[in-house]
């Protein structure tokens, strides 16, 4: 990863970590409603994906979902916005935390069926391949969602047709307050690309140099012409599952072993010891992105709720193509 | 014009908004050599490859899902159903997704996607592969739903269909297939939603017909001209939107009205259409409204029990009487 792309991914992890602690704040003060999945503690798995993806290409999110968000390129002013359910934000109030979508920006949306999202990549991978661009799909979905008869039928598709299509399985060892082992088949779900004739690889996924190497090869992979790869990064959700989960399904232990694996630190680490920032400058980056963060709590605090009179706009596309 | 029967209207229509728009494409099962099991895309693998009619995996979910992707990234795609009963298993794609997404993202995407394929009775298919679904569709906001009855009009709204920037449900009938009338050979001729047809005019009573009971209501509608009473029959053509100004024209005329469908009475769209009337039009009517509609138990497989379940002739017959009190 040249220097530039650890910055960018760097500022992405802490833009997503920023963002997603300013959301529960605000949950917590009672100034947003509603389910608000944090993936703190995941960062790593879309700030990579996100430095390596164009704004041509496409992904496809779930209800963990405002980190690949921010990865392809949204703005936390107008994703938190969304997330008090504003006229600004980027589904105007009509989505919220777990449909953040940004179409024109290649984000095909954020889902909050369990797998919903998986075969809508496997879409904008064969509109790229019928229209003959360069373009690839990145589907995130979860431990869970791998478990949901779609993510096999979407697998197999994406097989026979040799879509340029990613399949990234976030294994955050849980689904709700369900431990992965306890209802999975496999102890790696990255196996199970065997069964459709694609590559399957399991990383660390809080490691964003593994990630940097298993993204790279799965995008040539596609772009070749070569079809699909399912990913499979291992990492941890450090809050619960919504806010309020009691957490009664793991131990504190296992949690604070999770956190000394932070992807952030870690990196901040690898930064200091190759002398790519200063701890001055990680310092001033924090400071920089606390601002960011400020500054969309305060957007979205300004802003207008949606006007009741629109409330029916949008359940149709009105006039012709 | 050119006589032709309803499946090769609809194969045609499909033939030529492909040769005129490279974004449309067919998605289904078996619809590629074999052309689809009632023939609706027959050799058009042939003219345009396999690329842009493609056989899928028998995996509606997977496939409805894929649509909906190339839907939201430039693609027109039409998604094939062998039978419409088979949506069930897409049912998360079709109503959670393909109906939602435009409004859940603001208003900042847009699903251009046919789903189409037959439906209902006259097969002994039995009760998974003789249902009406229209229902399911009308009910969650989002999908368009239109129901030809007539082979011009499976052409004419098919192209309205693929040319809509919004997810429609096609929904066609296996008994209507083989018939045949004369269809328009222009290319652009397209049917707009939300405007009924007037089958038969009429002053005693309206009936409102959807898909095969069109013709069932015009055959009763031809037995109580016998006995003085003139029907007029209508056709919604599309259940959503819905015609209901031409309706009330009529019922303004009439003041009575049936309406029948070949779906379950039971909740069915049927319920909607005579609430709708009976809000708008309470002040036109001499008679309360009445709905025929298939039984509420599951489509049976032997012919006798079938035709005792859906609305035949003498009882769309003897539903008008009744509201003409005769
Ligand atoms: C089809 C469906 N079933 C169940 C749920 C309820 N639910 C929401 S998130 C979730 C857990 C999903 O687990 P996983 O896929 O591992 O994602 P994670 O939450 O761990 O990111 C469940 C069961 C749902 N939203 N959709
Ligand atoms: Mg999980």
């Amino acid at each position: 990863m040249d220097k530039q792309t650890i910055l960018q991914v760097y500022e992405t992890m802490l833009t997503i970590r920023k963002f997603e602690e300013k959301a529960l704040h605000l949950f917590e003060e009672n100034k947003l409603r509603g389910s608000v999945h944090l993936s703190i503690g995941q960062e790593a798995v879309a700030a990579v994906v996100g430095a390596y993806l164009r704004d041509k290409d496409y992904i496809t999110s779930t209800h963990r979902g405002h980190g690949h968000a921010i990865a392809k390129g949204a703005r936390p002013d107008k994703a938190m916005a969304e997330l008090m359910g504003r006229e600004t934000g980027y589904c105007g109030g009509r989505g919220g935390s777990m449909h953040i979508a940004d179409v024109e920006k290649g984000n095909l949306g954020a889902n909050a069926i369990v797998g919903g999202g998986i075969p809508h990549a496997n879409g904008a991978a064969l509109s790229a391949q019928l229209r003959g661009t360069d373009q690839v799909a990145v589907s995130f979905f979860g431990d869970g969602a791998a478990n949901e008869g779609i993510f096999h039928e979407t697998l197999n598709i994406a097989s026979i047709w040799k879509l340029p299509v990613i399949f990234i399985c976030e294994n955050n060892q849980y689904g709700m307050t369900t431990a992965v082992d306890s209802v999975t088949s496999v102890k790696d779900i990255a196996v199970r690309a065997a069964g459709y004739d694609m590559p399957g690889e399991v990383v660390d996924g809080n490691d964003v140099f593994a990630m940097e190497k298993a993204v790279k090869k799965a995008i040539k992979r596609a772009q070749d012409g070569e079809g699909p790869t399912l990913i499979e990064a291992k990492t941890y959700r450090w809050k619960g599952h919504w806010t309020g989960d009691p957490e009664v399904y793991r131990t504190r232990d296992e949690v604070e072993e999770w956190k000394t694996k932070c992807p952030i630190k870690r990196l901040e680490k690898h930064m200091q010891d190759k002398k790519i920032l200063s701890l001055e400058q990680i310092e001033a980056t924090h400071t920089k992105i606390d601002k960011l963060i400020d500054e969309a709590e305060e957007f979205a605090l300004s802003s207008p709720d949606p006007d009741p009179a629109t409330v029916l706009d949008n359940v149709y596309y009105e006039g012709d193509k | 014009m050119s006589r032709k029967k309803y499946s090769v209207a609809i194969r045609d229509v499909i033939a030529e908004e492909m040769r005129s728009d490279p974004s449309v494409f067919v998605m289904g099962e078996d619809i590629g050599a074999l052309g689809g099991v009632f023939g609706c895309t027959r050799d058009l693998q042939k003219e345009f490859g396999k690329n842009r009619v493609r056989d899928t995996p028998i995996a509606e979910a997977g496939y409805v899902g894929t649509g909906i992707g190339a839907a939201l990234t430039g693609m027109r795609p039409i998604l094939d159903f062998m039978y419409l009963d088979f949506v069930y298993v897409a049912m998360d794609q079709l109503l959670n997704q393909a109906a939602k997404l435009r409004y859940m993202y603001g208003g900042r995407a847009t699903l251009p996607l046919v789903v189409r394929g037959q439906q209902g009775i006259g097969r002994g298919n039995a009760g998974t592969h003789s249902q009406s679904v229209e229902a399911f569709f009308t009910h969650i906001p989002g999908f368009k739903v239109a129901m030809p009855s007539t082979a011009s009009d499976a052409a004419g709204l098919l192209r309205t269909a693929i040319r809509d920037n919004n997810p429609v449900m096609f929904i066609e009938h296996k008994a209507l297939y083989a018939s045949s009338e004369e269809v328009p050979d222009d290319p652009n001729f397209a049917i707009p939603f939300g405007k009924a047809a007037v089958r038969r005019q009429g002053k005693d009573v309206t009936i409102i017909a959807t898909s095969l009971m069109v013709g069932r209501a015009l055959e009763a509608a031809e037995a109580l001209s016998k006995e003085g009473i003139e029907a007029e029959v209508i056709d919604p053509r599309t259940l959503l939107p819905l015609d209901l100004d031409t309706m009330l024209k009529s019922i303004e005329k009439t003041g009575r009205a049936v309406v029948v469908h070949e779906a379950h009475k039971n909740n069915g769209v049927g319920a909607e259409i005579a609430s709708q009337i009976m809000e708008a039009g309470f002040k036109f009517l001499d008679a309360p409204v009445v709905r025929l509609g298939a039984k509420a138990c599951t489509l049976p497989f032997s012919l006798v029990l079938e035709n005792a379940v859906v609305p035949g002739v003498d009882d769309i017959h003897e539903a008008a009487k009744q509201v003409c009190y005769k």
